[in-house]
């Protein structure tokens, strides 16, 4: 055979070119050893290419030779981890016989010389392409750290500082008569619970209706116009929305200094509508015009399609949406503190005079420390864990919805 | 039941762009017809024109008269929803209802509009639809699982049961087995037969075979370059247009020898 070690087999040529004329190997044509080929590299080089002795094989270090081949070593599975637990030993260690020692600069540190260390170890062994997708797989779970760090740590101090005031009392009493420690934020529950109820009620029928009319219904400029309103709408500042919530009522009312529950639903269900506008057209495009010709074939009107077609078929999204927007406002503060200030009471009545809410209760209990201050500090750090339970409860409920009126596929 | 079809000098748009041009033919009741031709030819489109869907797509409109039984569909006072109340349509992919049960499904025609019916007749309705479409006797144990849980087969053919549920006078194929395989395609062609006793049916098909095998008439269309209109070449008994055509385009369609 005229096959050398080194040189590219290409066998089908030189087989034709042959045949009859030499010996053909008993073995055909897979006979010939061919370095660096995948059958040329036996199970036992795994994770050990290089070894002195192997014959040939162009050696994995070699860059220019370790990139084509299809069975560069592999590095064990334990060795990404291993090495992620040596470069945090390494960097705690170095940082505490500095002196220097802390949790993020170890965390950040690991991470760069983890990262660093994986792509060299990777790029000797396993050649220049795999190198690259462990620096990629290491850069994306950094990135994925970091955005999730700042999450945890949020909820982990909320839920631990909040806890000091978790009790009955603060779930049922007012602040009525409480200068010091006790009292409770029921009054801001309810008063939360009424604003964001109200700006729902308004919001999702109007935000529903005109994501409809921009699907279904809405052409040419006027429905671009609206397109780029609800789009400057979702981006306006939220103090805005509650000072013209103010002014409105102010000049409707002739009352310059009026407070209402709900002068603050309108302040936040103008920053709630392009939300629910927004992520119900996205739901509703994504049911598929087959559907919508399905219906009309059967000699269903339009509307008919719409409410019984496609609204039940993008439920789910439209409630996950619903939810999205619930929770862009629920925290909302610096709208409902001109709308509706806030009280120490109860105040049932949203048509007239100030209430309370989660959020400006927070901030006023922050703000307006009395004695001892670590009461109404506690109270601010319970009311903050309140809210994040009330979001999340909602987008339990939204995802329930989702889960129970989706389109069932059984597959 | 059936009824015959007249479509005279029907010109077919999509906003500006003229897409079929032309065409008279006569559509007979209780019979099979196949409307074949190259892609972009405007069969679909010409299809969709029966029973007012074309409209369906912004911007379309049609010029010309599609007469029912002497009655314009086209006419200002016929209502578009009443016209496909009339004429049903199977589409090219199944496209059942996601969120409704086989049974709903079947008699999604009267649900969505509304329409009330007792328990016995909406049950003897979906069974001898679904008996109607072949399929009673496959989904019959399981008519509360979601449509979407059949195979593409047994979709189509629920498709075909929630079109002949609402007892059209015509029915309306837009190439009905393109998506499916030949066994399914088989059953589907048989169903065909079956359906042609009480209903005008007409049916797009890139399947020539097909075509020779279901229908009684076949039109062929054709196109004479892209951005031109599609028109009716010619429209003859099956077996003389597969046989006998008497246009050569025709002949070289059928034959293959055609781009």
């Amino acid at each position: 055979m005229s096959t050398t070690p080194g040189t590219p087999p290409t066998p089908t040529t030189d087989r034709s070119g042959k045949t009859g004329t030499t010996s053909e190997s008993p073995h055909g044509q897979s006979a010939p050893v061919r370095p660096g080929s995948s059958l040329g590299l036996t199970p036992e080089q795994f994770g050990t290419p290089g070894t002195p002795g192997t014959p040939g094989p162009p050696g994995p270090g070699d860059p220019v030779a370790a990139e084509p081949t299809p069975t560069a070593g592999r590095l064990p599975q334990a060795l990404s981890p291993g090495l992620l637990l040596a470069s945090a030993a390494a960097v705690a260690g170095l940082l505490l016989l500095l002196g220097r020692f802390t949790v993020v600069g170890t965390v950040v540190l690991t991470a760069v010389v983890y990262t660093v260390g994986i792509y060299v170890v990777a790029r000797v062994v396993e050649g220049h392409r795999r190198a690259v997708d462990r620096v990629v797989t290491a850069l994306v779970t950094v990135a994925f750290v970091l955005a999730m760090a700042p999450l945890v740590s949020l909820i982990w101090t909320v839920a631990t500082r909040g806890l000091a005031r978790f009790d009955v009392a603060f779930f049922t009493q007012s602040m009525a008569g409480v200068v010091g420690e006790g009292g409770g934020a029921a009054h801001a529950i309810i008063g939360t619970l009424q604003v964001t109820g109200i700006a729902t009620l308004i919001s999702v029928p109007v935000g529903i209706m005109a994501s409809v009319w921009l699907v279904e219904y809405g052409k040419g400029p006027l429905k671009r116009g609206i397109t780029f309103l609800v789009d400057v709408m979702t981006g306006i500042p939220s103090i805005v929305a509650g000072l013209f919530a103010f002014a409105l009522f102010s000049l409707l009312l002739g009352d310059p200094g009026h407070r209402s529950g709900i002068a603050g639903a309108i302040a936040l269900s103008v920053l709630m509508t392009p939300v629910v506008v927004r992520t119900c057209e996205e739901m509703l495009k994504l049911v598929p015009d087959e559907l919508r010709e399905a219906s009309f074939a059967l000699g269903v009107p339009r509307w008919r399609t719409i409410t019984k077609v496609v609204l039940p078929t993008s439920i789910g999204g439209i409630a996950a949406g619903v939810t999205i927007a619930i929770a862009r406002v629920i925290g909302e503060t610096a709208p409902l503190l001109i709308t509706l200030g806030f009280t120490t009471g109860f105040n049932f009545d949203m048509t007239e005079g100030r209430a309370s809410t989660l959020p400006v209760f927070a901030f006023d209990q922050f703000r307006n420390r009395g004695l001892p201050p670590e009461a109404f500090i506690d109270r601010a750090w319970t009311a903050a864990l309140s809210l994040i339970i009330i979001v999340m409860v909602l987008n339990g409920i939204g995802r329930l919805i989702a889960y129970l009126y989706a389109p069932k596929t059984n597959r | 039941m059936s009824k015959r079809i007249e479509v005279n000098d029907l010109n077919i748009y999509y906003g500006p762009f003229l897409a079929v041009e032309g065409v008279h033919m006569t559509i007979e009741p209780r019979s099979v017809t196949a409307f074949i031709g190259p892609s972009g030819c405007g069969k679909s489109t010409f299809i969709r024109s029966l029973n007012r869907m074309h409209e369906a797509i912004r911007g379309a409109y049609v010029t010309g008269e599609v007469l029912v039984d002497g009655q314009n569909l086209y006419a200002p006072s016929t209502d578009p929803v009443d016209v496909r109340r009339q004429i049903g349509m199977v589409f090219q992919r199944p496209n059942p209802f996601p969120t409704m049960s086989i049974y709903d499904n079947v008699i999604a025609g009267y649900k969505l509009n509304a329409r009330r019916m007792n328990k016995a007749t909406a049950d003897e309705k979906v069974e001898k639809a679904l008996q109607g479409a072949n399929l009673w006797n496959e989904v019959k144990d399981r008519l509360d699982s979601s449509g979407s849980s059949l195979s593409g087969g047994q979709q189509q053919r629920l498709c075909i049961a929630r079109a002949i549920a609402v007892e059209p006078e015509v029915l309306l194929m837009d190439e009905p087995c393109s998506a499916l395989d030949p066994i399914s395609t088989l059953a589907i062609e048989d169903l065909i037969q079956e359906l042609k006793e009480t209903y005008t049916i007409g049916i797009v098909t890139h399947n020539m075979q097909q075509a020779a095998r279901v229908s009684d008439r076949t039109a062929f269309f054709n196109i004479a370059g892209t951005g031109k209109p599609g028109r009716l070449i010619e429209m003859d008994a099956t077996d003389t247009m597969f046989s006998t055509p008497k246009v050569q385009a025709t002949n070289d369609y059928i034959s293959g020898r055609f781009g």
